[in-house]
């Protein structure tokens, strides 16, 4: 049985004069330290399946089992880092860290967990803004806080929400090098969900892609061949590199062109075969 | 000249200087009964120059009537978000108590002062209660409304960061629900304060307490209108002063 186990889940939300069915029959597994990527288009219910695995709101169908138990509730084993950060304004960014580590070790010495929180604000080269407000950090500082937050959680399985959505196309790269080298010394179970097919080929062991909602699923996940540790320069030249990228490509274009007739406007025109 | 004098200088006194003439032209007109500024003036100068002085119970300075008022309004002030507070986080936490009291609390909110008043003389049998329960009833409201609100609109983001740390009930109340609500609650007080100075002349007034309201009232029965005038303008001036630095606080919350 693997570490982390989805079986049917399903999600529908309600609304007016109806249900939009957003999640039809998700099934993904994860092995233990192991570093799996979702991606799919905006829209399609990543943030929605991320919600459902930390247990923040409940399926309408389907399992979720962790290590075995099954998921009910919001617990720090599941640490979350969320796409809009989610940083309490009123802490500073290791008191944001130090509320994570106080949470999860309350029988832990103080010194002891003030040693963790300096260590993890270390690991996300935060030290010298440590005293900051997030108001006063940039976008990436703040999220690099979230990512301590999460690892604060010590937790079996560290959901990441789109962790680098909102940030430029620099910082995003940095990040995600620093998070490739914080994985690499930790090596914590990591689903990460993002839209970004190059972040998530850079970052993972496996990646499911998504089909555009409603009633998303998942296809079958895709292995990415390349060694650890990985570096970000030349990587896009080598085959399983390109293998990998043109194996989602094609899996989330042909969902894409799947749906686009009953939206009414192809996005793409292609001959139809005859109806027999 | 700067335009930063021009705009925080000039054109208010622009302002006040027309009030002042208006009021002139008033009182030299259709209202003769009406002193004139300069009239005010002569007639008040010993209670503004000499705010201290005491010959009897209701001839004394300014400063000294204004200080007694200041007292009580700063003990309704306080019982009223000594009250108000706790039944805001109790509306905006519970949809319960919402469910109870959220139709008291919408029935109470306009009752006027001049009603309270005459119920708190009867409750408390002395004036000076009385007077400190009429504040603290009319203006805790904007602090329980303000307090409710603060509370129904923390962010689901907060809360959840709560939820996944699995955070307990008053922990989650001490390190994320107060201080998301914080400046909501300060707005509350800083609008509680104007309705409590608000409150304070009409009650001062029907009780005969010494204080500004009282002295306004004393004065107009004795035809001292100059003093109607002077009271006025103390009221207004303190009330600005109050708002300005309950705003300095409110301001120093809203950081976050």
């Amino acid at each position: 049985m693997a570490y982390l186990e989805v079986r049917g889940l399903r999600k529908s939300y309600r609304v007016r004069g109806g249900a939009t069915p957003v999640l039809g029959g998700i099934d993904l597994t994860l092995d233990e330290g192991e570093f799996v990527a979702v991606v799919g288009y905006s829209g399609s219910g990543k943030t929605t399946l991320v919600s459902l695995i930390a247990g923040l709101i409940a399926p309408d169908a389907g399992e979720i089992r962790l290590d075995g138990a099954p998921v009910r509730e919001p617990g720090p084993e599941r640490g979350i880092v969320f796409q809009q950060y989610s940083l309490l304004p009123w802490l500073s960014a290791r008191a944001n860290v130090a509320l994570a580590v106080d949470a999860v070790n309350p029988t832990l010495p103080a010194a002891e967990r003030r040693r963790l929180t300096d260590e993890l604000i270390a690991l996300v080269n935060l030290t010298p803004a440590a005293w900051k407000r997030p108001r006063e950090l940039s976008g990436g500082m703040r999220q690099r806080v979230a990512v301590a937050r999460g690892l604060a959680m010590q937790p079996k399985l560290l959901l990441m929400d789109e962790p680098f959505s909102a940030l430029d196309a620099l910082t995003r790269a940095a990040l995600q090098d620093e998070l490739l080298r914080i994985w690499g010394e930790r090596r914590t179970t990591v689903m990460l969900i993002t839209n970004d097919v190059d972040e998530a080929i850079l970052l993972a062991d496996r990646i499911y892609p998504m089909t555009p909602g409603p009633d998303a699923v998942l296809g079958p996940a895709i292995e990415v061949g390349l060694p650890r540790p990985r570096q970000r320069r030349h990587m896009s030249l080598e085959p399983a590199y390109q293998k990998a990228r043109q194996a989602l490509v094609e899996f989330l274009r042909a969902g894409r062109n799947r749906l686009a007739p009953t939206a009414g406007h192809p996005r793409e025109t292609r001959p139809r075969a005859p109806i027999p | 000249m700067r335009i930063d004098t021009y705009q925080k200088v000039i054109l208010p006194l622009v302002g006040a200087v027309s009030v002042l003439v208006l009021w002139a032209l008033v009182s030299a007109t259709f209202a003769p009964d009406l002193p004139s500024p300069l009239r005010t003036w002569q007639e008040s100068r010993r209670y503004v120059l000499d705010p201290f002085f005491k010959e009897g119970e209701m001839n004394q300075g300014m400063g000294r009537l204004a200080f007694y008022s200041l007292v009580r309004v700063g003990k309704g002030f306080a019982l009223a978000l000594a009250i108000g507070t706790p039944i805001g986080f109790l509306l905006g936490l519970s949809r319960r108590f919402h469910q109870s009291f959220d139709p008291i609390v919408q029935f109470m909110r306009p009752i006027s002062p001049l009603a309270w008043l005459p119920l708190g003389l009867v409750i408390f049998q002395k004036s000076e209660p009385a007077a400190i329960f009429t504040i603290a009833l009319c203006a805790m409201w904007p602090t329980v409304i303000n307090t409710a609100v603060g509370v129904r609109s923390i962010s689901q983001d907060y809360l959840n960061v709560g939820r996944v740390l699995k955070l307990s009930r008053t922990t989650t109340l001490r390190r994320i629900v107060i201080p998301a609500t914080l400046p909501y609650v300060f707005t509350g007080y800083r609008l509680s304060l104007g309705l409590a100075w608000l409150v304070i002349v009409a009650s001062e007034m029907l009780t005969g307490t010494p204080g500004v309201g009282g002295f306004l009232w004393q004065e107009y029965n004795s035809l001292v209108y100059s003093h109607i005038i002077l009271s006025v303008l103390t009221i207004g001036a303190i009330g600005f002063v109050l708002d300005r630095l309950m705003g300095l606080v409110e301001a120093r919350v809203r950081i976050n």
